[in-house]
């Protein structure tokens, strides 16, 4: 078997099958020197719909992705440690008030991008979230509509085969979810117990495992190592459900290709991208190229790409690329139950209440979910001496009760700051090119609504018998900003199509786009307005306006 | 310590449906790593075994699991975390500078090398790290906190928790793929899972876990 981390996997007209053990998919390959329609940067839950839906609308599109080609039946292992293959672990440096931690938490470096390790969870935004600014007050206005938002959502539940309940318990009417709930383990079944103790609604989590066979994928067996890659395809990632329809589509993948530079011409319009790959920096010949690499690779590459006519960055006229990072707060309050609890069997997140998304009376800004939990020893026993302190024998002791601890994790919204950003360092990477410098405080309201919720939730397992409970304070995840849309070229980078306002065949398809984060998961968001991106390229195309 | 999970050994398992191959070529990786320091200097490496030895002391009973040579080996591996912040230099630097800092604290307080120490004036020192109150030349401004929550808790921690031993002690299922888990509910235990000894059961238990 191959190494997937050192020579590329997609190449000889073939790419890998991931649903068979050494198997190959054809695999359309275009040439550098001629124009392909669609280069698209980034292969996750972003880029990995929009790659899909142009093939299958007839363009020419490439995926790139710096990372390596898995195939999870044979390159997963049921392991914390060995799976850190799966994020970016290149170096990037931290700092402000509050510095983010990077990697598993909110990065991925695969095709798939992060999706092949998220925890799946699937959950829509609450509608006044399109326009918090104007609705809410806080933060700013999307250009967007909640009700083509649903429809475009939809879409996506269906082509990622969500699980969920029947009925959600909040928001607007939407339809049943494609596939069954999945059963809840003992640590959902506690969240359960918390919130109808304090007369909060709750709810089976939506999540992109599937629940009954689907196609070549098999119902989820609750291993548990879902954020560690599911070795079973199961889990819905980019790499296993849009991936593969975006090669049948005659979409071509090139995995292991970093792109460090867009390329403008005479006109002002890019004209391809510089990347490596096997050892040389290439160029790729495009008419349009569309950057899909997350809220730090993203700007990092819009910056990095400065030249004589765009001194500041491309699609940076506004100044903003970079600006308003957003990750979410992601504190959470655990205990110990008499009870044997085993919260690892499972996906770690089977049961949600947002009651805080959609109740206003509070006296902070933006909304919060929490969510039950099912850390694996590594991520349990960091979280004990990141909160406690604990090492030493206490600490093994701690750890010996880890079949009876339970719970909760909140998904906080943070409200945009110009100051949270991304810019360059001065330090190179392995690639020659500059790496970021992340730099993120806390605002009062985050403040405010993250001591909020900590209370709210240790109250809540408190009254479903939970004792000796403790606080994490000072964890964060998820990652958004740094691109964002808007109506207006003065106060945002990119217009409801995802198209930058300064360079009209340079586009932006991923979290780097959302104005405000709101108060759940976002990827579910970025793939429903990917296909809609997708929907409007053909739109636009058909009226020559591309 | 209580030995809650009586002769049950997660490697039991691993010619069951519950390993697949990938996940036994990983262990058995983990289990053959180099008990000889490839980055760190022998000198060096003798403070981090003993720093590691309190952080995360070995069960009596079971196989010890090698802390400081798995950290060594993600230094020389050049395993990194995604992230570094900015009050910190690269991580083989950070492990330079704290240790030899371990050492200097050990010097100054008894006048003798960190590793000679006895163990409750290992964790004084330790819990000056934590505390952020060691500081000196070694240091070069690297805030002593930093290293100690921030690189060598987390590294010796993450080491630790990734071996069967530490599996096996704290009755954690391990590795399950294929077979993944059936009894889902509260108070149920699947078969191939560990089982808790409550006291006057420890024989059955035992029985329960040499049959997972």
């Amino acid at each position: 078997m191959s190494d997937p981390m050192t020579a590329p996997r997609a190449i000889n007209g073939r790419a890998p099958d991931v649903f068979r053990e050494g198997g190959w998919v054809e695999m359309r390959q275009f040439s550098e020197t001629e124009a392909v329609d669609f280069v698209v940067i980034g292969t996750g839950a972003g880029g990995g719909p929009l790659i899909t839906r142009l093939a299958e609308q007839g363009f020419s599109v490439i995926g790139f992705d710096a990372g390596p080609y898995f195939r999870p039946l044979e390159d997963f292992a049921s392991d914390e440690t060995t799976q850190n293959q799966l994020y970016w672990l290149d170096e990037r440096i931290v700092d402000g008030d509050n510095p983010m931690h990077m990697g598993g938490n909110n990065s991925g470096k695969a095709v798939g991008g992060s999706t092949v390790h998220f925890a799946m969870v699937s959950l829509r935004f609450r509608p006044e979230w399109f326009k918090s600014r104007s609705l809410l007050g806080y933060g700013a206005d999307w250009p967007l509509d909640w009700r083509e938002m649903w429809d475009y959502y939809r879409e996506a539940e269906r082509a990622l085969s969500i699980s969920g309940p029947i009925n959600y318990p909040w928001g607007p009417k939407r339809p049943r979810y494609p596939y069954r709930a999945h059963e809840m383990n003992g640590a959902a079944h506690v969240l359960a117990r918390g919130a109808e103790a304090m007369g909060y609604k709750w709810t089976p989590t939506p999540l992109a495992t599937v629940s009954a066979p689907r196609g070549d994928s098999p119902p989820c067996v609750y291993r548990g190592f879902c954020r560690f890659g599911c070795s079973a395809n199961a889990k819905q990632s980019q790499l296993v459900a849009f991936i593969p329809r975006a090669l049948a589509a005659g979409a071509e993948i090139r995995d292991l290709a970093m792109v460090g530079r867009i390329e403008t011409g005479a006109d002002g319009r890019a004209t391809g991208v510089h990347y490596f790959r096997e050892g040389r920096w290439r160029f790729q010949r495009a008419r349009n190229v569309v950057v899909a690499g997350y809220a730090i690779e993203t700007p990092r590459l819009l910056l990095a790409s400065a030249n004589d006519r765009y001194p500041d960055g491309l699609a940076n006229s506004s100044g903003l690329v970079g600006r308003n990072l957003m990750t979410q707060s992601n504190q959470g309050v655990y205990g110990s139950l008499k009870d044997e609890v085993r919260w690892n069997k499972g996906p770690p997140s089977l049961a949600v209440t947002e009651h805080w998304n959609y109740e206003d009376r509070k006296d902070f800004f933006g909304g919060y979910c929490w969510m039950s939990q099912g850390p694996l020893p590594i991520e349990w026993a960091t979280a004990l001496t990141g909160s406690l302190g604990l090492w030493g024998e206490a600490l093994r002791e701690r750890m010996t009760r880890y079949n009876h601890q339970v719970g909760l994790k909140m998904v906080g919204e943070m409200l945009p700051n110009e100051n949270n950003r991304v810019t360059l360092a001065d330090e190179t990477d392995q690639y020659g090119l500059r790496i970021p410098r992340i730099t993120y405080s806390w605002g009062d309201n985050d403040k405010v609504l993250i001591q909020h919720a900590l209370g709210e939730m240790q109250t809540s397992l408190e009254l479903a018998g939970v004792r000796d409970t403790f606080r994490q304070e000072d964890d964060t995840n998820h990652l958004a900003g740094t691109a964002r849309m808007g109506s207006d070229p003065g106060s945002s980078v990119v217009n409801s199509d995802c198209r930058s306002w300064d360079i009209p065949n340079l586009w932006v398809c991923d979290g780097s786009i959302f104005p405000t984060t709101g108060g759940v998961n976002p990827s579910l968001t970025i793939s429903a307005i990917a296909l809609r991106t997708a929907d409007r390229i053909k739109a636009l195309a058909a009226r020559g306006e591309l | 310590m209580t030995d809650h999970f009586p002769g049950y050994d997660v490697l039991r398992k691993r010619r069951t449906p519950s390993w697949d191959e990938r996940t036994r070529q990983a262990i058995n990786d983990r289990l053959s790593v180099p008990r000889e320091p490839r980055f760190l200097s022998p000198e060096l490496f003798a403070i981090l075994a003993a720093a590691c030895g309190r952080i995360i002391p070995q069960p009596p009973d079971r196989p010890p699991v090698p802390v400081a040579a798995m950290v060594d080996t993600k230094l020389f591996e050049s395993k990194r975390d995604g992230y570094r912040f900015a009050s910190m230099p690269e991580q083989g630097e950070a492990y330079r500078r704290g240790l030899r800092g371990f050492d200097d604290a050990a010097q100054s307080l008894h006048g003798r090398r960190f590793a000679g120490l006895e163990p409750a004036a290992q964790d004084q020192i330790l819990a000056s790290a934590q505390k952020g109150e060691l500081d000196g030349p070694a240091w070069q401004g690297m805030p002593s906190k930093m290293f100690f929550e921030h690189r060598l808790l987390i590294d010796a921690v993450s080491a630790y928790y990734a071996h069967p031993t530490a599996w096996s002690e704290m009755g954690f299922g391990g590795p399950a793929s294929p077979r993944g888990y059936v009894r889902m509910q509260l108070n149920r235990r699947d078969p191939w899972e560990a089982a808790e000894a409550k006291p006057g059961e420890e024989d059955r238990v035992r029985w329960e876990n040499e049959h997972v």
